[in-house]
């Protein structure tokens, strides 16, 4: 057991438990109109951990989906966790023990990703547990709240509180983006490439996640053809940024 | 609702278990491949920048207040604060901005 790990998830995890807090609240209602008890909406937060494809899923269950139609689009909401899967999965050092592979994919979010894949060298699981206790409890008490409490909080706060999610998502991209001119280009492309398909006619109704794991499909996949790393990114040469004091 | 709420539950939960847990236990070894390795690479950077934007801008009150916390998270970012003091500042002044603008 790493304790200082295990404390430092702990303390990088509570602003993605307070927003995590926020947006499933929202999530709450929307478990309501589909029916769903508090206690319901709780377990279904806790198992799933995914703001889109619970979003989806409970319109879904709301309009009486069947059983194969829910299984296909929760596979498609959340596909980018695939693409997050396997870049972890070559983060992990060779010693750890594979459980720790299990439990570290329970809670693997578009943010506890992000802080995980953004420390230097190989992922320390107990720094993961340490964000998901924090996390966990956030995101699904959240949801239970919103179904109880229907519209409790002003809408300018929940949208406010839902931005602090955003906040950490720049937190961890533009850091990386300084030292790095390739990941401050696709930065920037990849914004306005968001931004036009969010916009465009027919490509945005596409659903978010599907256009997501398009564009990092193609994004990532022309900069890795055209503009692989100068230096090879392994964590050894990021322990040695570390030491150098960069700001990893 | 027409299906049985706890059978909804159960697939919603185990496919998407599923799919954060099978790359991660089935892939072992260290990827030697020099384009999956760089595309691993530079897949965060685009999935978490495709995320952030225009959601940011249509996640608050008015696109001006979203447009004005993108502007400052990305300056305090670039400044090197932290996960917390970035985020929290995002909200108040995306909160500001939408009393204001």
């Amino acid at each position: 057991m790493d304790t200082k790990a295990f404390r430092e998830g702990f303390r990088d995890g509570i602003p993605i438990g307070l927003g995590y807090l926020a947006v499933s609240f929202s999530l709450g209602i929307s478990a309501k109109q589909a029916g769903l008890t508090p206690l319901q909406g709780f377990v279904t937060s806790f198992l799933e951990n995914a703001s889109a494809g619970e979003y989806i899923a409970f319109t879904l269950i709301g309009a009486g989906a069947t059983y194969i139609e829910l299984c296909l689009m929760t596979i498609i909401a959340n596909a980018r966790y695939l693409l997050m899967s396997c870049a972890m999965s070559q983060r992990f050092s060779p010693d750890t023990p594979m459980i720790h592979r299990f439990l570290v994919a329970f809670d693997l979010t578009d943010e506890l990703f992000g802080i995980a894949i953004g420390r230097p060298g190989y992922l320390n699981p107990y720094y993961s547990y340490g964000a998901f206790l924090v996390a966990l409890p956030g995101w699904s008490i959240g949801t239970a709240a919103g179904v109880i409490a229907g519209n409790l909080l002003p809408g300018d706060i929940v949208k406010a509180l839902s931005v602090s999610l955003f906040g950490m998502f720049l937190a961890i991209i533009i850091p990386p983006a300084r030292k790095d001119k390739v990941v401050l280009v696709l930065i920037i492309i990849s914004f306005a490439a968001s931004y036009l398909c969010s916009r465009l006619p027919v490509i945005r109704d596409i659903s978010s996640g599907t256009r997501t794991i398009i564009l990092t499909l193609i994004i990532a996949g022309i900069a890795a053809w055209r503009f692989p790393p100068q230096t090879e990114i392994t964590p050894e040469n990021a322990d040695a940024q570390k030491e150098q004091g960069a700001d990893v | 609702m027409s299906g049985n709420i706890y059978i909804y539950i159960a697939i919603v939960a185990i496919t998407s278990y599923l799919i954060r847990v099978l790359p991660l236990t089935l892939i072992r070894k260290p990827i030697k491949n020099r384009f999956i390795r760089s595309f691993l690479y530079y897949v965060p950077y685009v999935t978490l920048a495709v995320m952030t934007f225009p959601a940011i801008i249509d996640a608050t009150a008015t696109p001006l207040a979203g447009a004005l916390a993108l502007i400052a998270g990305i300056f305090m970012a670039w400044k090197g604060l932290g996960l917390f003091p970035v985020a929290i500042a995002c909200c108040i002044i995306a909160y500001l901005g939408g009393l204001i603008f």
